[in-house]
């Protein structure tokens, strides 16, 4: 459905988006993932023809953006990062409007506004002002215009920003929702974002294309670093961890060994090894030899935000935001 | 064109909806009243001095009323095009609707069209205030008519002509008051590079008050429909509204 070769966004200084190339197939959900100023916003700008590409091509249902311009606005719905709502004008009349602009005629018009508030639940503010809403509401009216010519892809920027965690799910589940009849491109910097609704995600960081996979491929990618939760016991005996660690760290192939702290009367560690190394087997051999019990020995599935911050290289550990959270009593 | 009208209709709907075409109609209107209320009392004292000293001078409604009222007009109108153009595009880059219409399947021209579109009405409906006045004349009097609806039509080509620069300029910034004021500064410019004329005539000078939107009103003032004032603000229009459209084609190489 939507084609991307080679694409790039320059600046007079600054290159926002370098080369990136994609591929997403008709019906599917892709998360499009990446830091703040990574060119998300750019690379949409340019899939919805409001930004022209600096070079390489991008063709939407076959139609090119640059070539074709009003064939690819026609079938796409695009949400922008705030909502492009008129103050002034009250919902329904807004989406009227949004929905003569999109080409619609006469007669498909109230069925579709109707259908769209439906769709995003915006029925009982039909007859409100669009600046007395929420900014909830106001989101659900960004998105219900974006599907009122029932388009074919669905491009949206940062839909559930600013939405508390009610809204967050309730967005959520609208996109999922409309899967299915339609393409979807979102863009988040919010990672379980992608893990609930996307099915495959793009990675970009700086401009430059980081990672394109599913999401199951990405965890699993990042499980082949090969970390391994080991939870040991000492046999009726007190087991001092620097001991252990030592006794870890020499096992062939280990190149870290981390304490982790106590957990149901053992010590837990988490072992990292080189990549490809299968070292389960010998980790449970230097437990058992040295006369310890083996409570537990697991890998350690790395989260999407762990595979994310490894790929774009943030200094920041995916840690520092929960101890954050802890202290604050709040 | 289909797309110019809904673009139209939204654009009245927003002049209608908030006070602003409120504002200006009462102001509008309050200002040639005023106008109005001056000619004709100019006009009556004149005509009983005139009897009274037995002079059969022939008074004349069109060029005594009509005439310098459809000229302050002009003038006044001046004043009242900024605050008419500066919201078009200014307030679309500000809240960000301008990402709605630039990726709807529609072309800048027709956005721009229906734009201006708008402000012309906006601008005719200020003009019915001067019907209403003269058609007390028409009631009490007998103006001619013919030389009022081509000063109407004159009107509406300056005003078209200045709306058609309030839009580019409003496509230059998301600041609704640097467009208006800079609107501001080029309509009272383009009135009054006219004043040169009276005191050069060297060929610059000549081509400055060509330049003068007020010099090719006074044509029309009078009733005379000169092709090459028509062309000149023919020509200002489409200069306005085809620079409007590089703007915005150079927003998107920019933004």
């Amino acid at each position: 459905m939507i084609q991307v070769q080679a694409l790039t966004k320059k600046y007079a200084r600054t290159i926002a988006v370098d080369q990136i190339s994609f591929e997403v197939a008709k019906g599917q959900i892709v998360g499009f993932l990446g830091p703040n100023g990574a060119g998300k916003t750019t690379t949409m700008r340019m899939l919805t023809c409001f930004l022209p590409p600096s070079a390489g091509m991008a063709t939407v249902a076959g139609f090119d953006v640059l070539e074709q311009p009003l064939e690819v606005k026609r079938r796409i719905g695009y949400l922008p990062e705030t909502p492009p709502i008129y103050p002034e004008m009250e919902t329904a009349e807004y989406l009227k409007f949004v929905g003569r602009l999109k080409g619609l005629s006469g007669a498909d018009i109230p069925k579709r506004v109707d259908y769209a508030c439906d769709r995003c639940a915006i029925g009982d503010v039909k007859n409100k002002l669009l600046g007395r809403l929420s900014k909830g509401y106001r989101q659900r009216v960004g998105l219900a215009q974006a599907i009122i010519h029932n388009p074919d892809v669905l491009i949206l920027d940062e839909p559930t920003a600013g939405l508390d965690p009610k809204q967050i799910n309730e967005t959520r589940d609208l996109i999922k929702g409309l899967a299915g009849d339609h393409t979807i491109i979102l863009s988040t910097h919010i990672l379980p974002e992608v893990e609930q609704t996307c099915e495959q995600v793009i990675i970009i960081n700086k401009g430059k294309l980081v990672a394109t996979d599913t999401v199951r491929n990405l965890q699993a990618r990042a499980r082949d670093a090969e970390s391994v939760l080991v939870g040991i016991a000492g046999h009726n005996q007190n087991l001092e961890a620097g001991i252990v660690q030592h006794k870890l760290e020499q096992v062939a192939g280990v190149s870290r060994v981390l304490t982790k702290g106590q957990e149901n009367g053992s010590i837990l560690f988490e072992v990292e090894s080189q990549k490809g190394r299968f070292l389960r087997g010998d980790l449970a051999r230097a437990v058992v030899e040295s006369g310890w019990d083996l409570n537990e020995l697991r890998p350690a599935a790395m989260s999407l935000e762990e595979i994310f911050l490894q790929l774009t290289g943030s200094e920041a550990s995916p840690g520092t935001e929960h101890a954050g959270g802890k202290a604050d009593p709040q | 064109m289909r797309n110019s009208w809904i673009i139209c209709r939204k654009e009245l709907g927003s002049y209608f909806v908030s006070p602003v075409a409120y504002l200006l109609l009462t102001m509008f209107g309050l200002i040639f009243g005023f106008f109005f209320w001056n000619a004709l009392g100019y006009f009556v004292i004149e005509g009983m001095q005139m009897q009274m000293r037995g002079q059969a001078f022939p008074m004349n409604a069109n060029e005594q009323i009509i005439r310098p009222l459809l000229s302050n007009v002009s003038v006044v109108g001046l004043f009242f095009i900024p605050m008419i153009t500066m919201r078009l595009f200014a307030e679309e880059k500000r809240t960000g609707t301008i990402e709605l219409l630039a990726t709807s399947p529609i072309r800048d021209l027709e956005i721009i069209v229906g734009k201006w579109l708008a402000a012309l009405v906006l601008y005719s409906c200020l003009l019915l205030f001067t019907a209403l006045n003269f058609g007390f004349l028409f009631r009490y009097g007998n103006p001619d008519w013919k030389p009022l609806a081509v000063g109407y039509l004159g009107l509406l080509l300056q005003a078209g002509a200045l709306l058609a620069l309030g839009t580019f300029i409003s496509t230059l910034t998301r600041n609704q008051i640097i467009a208006g004021a800079a609107t501001f500064g080029v309509c009272l410019l383009l009135w009054v590079l006219e004043w040169v004329s009276g005191y050069e005539t060297s060929t610059w000078a000549r081509v400055l008050a060509y330049m003068s939107v007020i010099t090719h009103f006074e044509s029309f003032a009078r009733g005379v429909l000169d092709s090459k004032d028509v062309v000149f603000y023919l020509t200002v229009i489409f200069l306005g509204l085809f620079f409007t459209a590089r703007s915005m084609e150079s927003l998107r190489w920019r933004s």
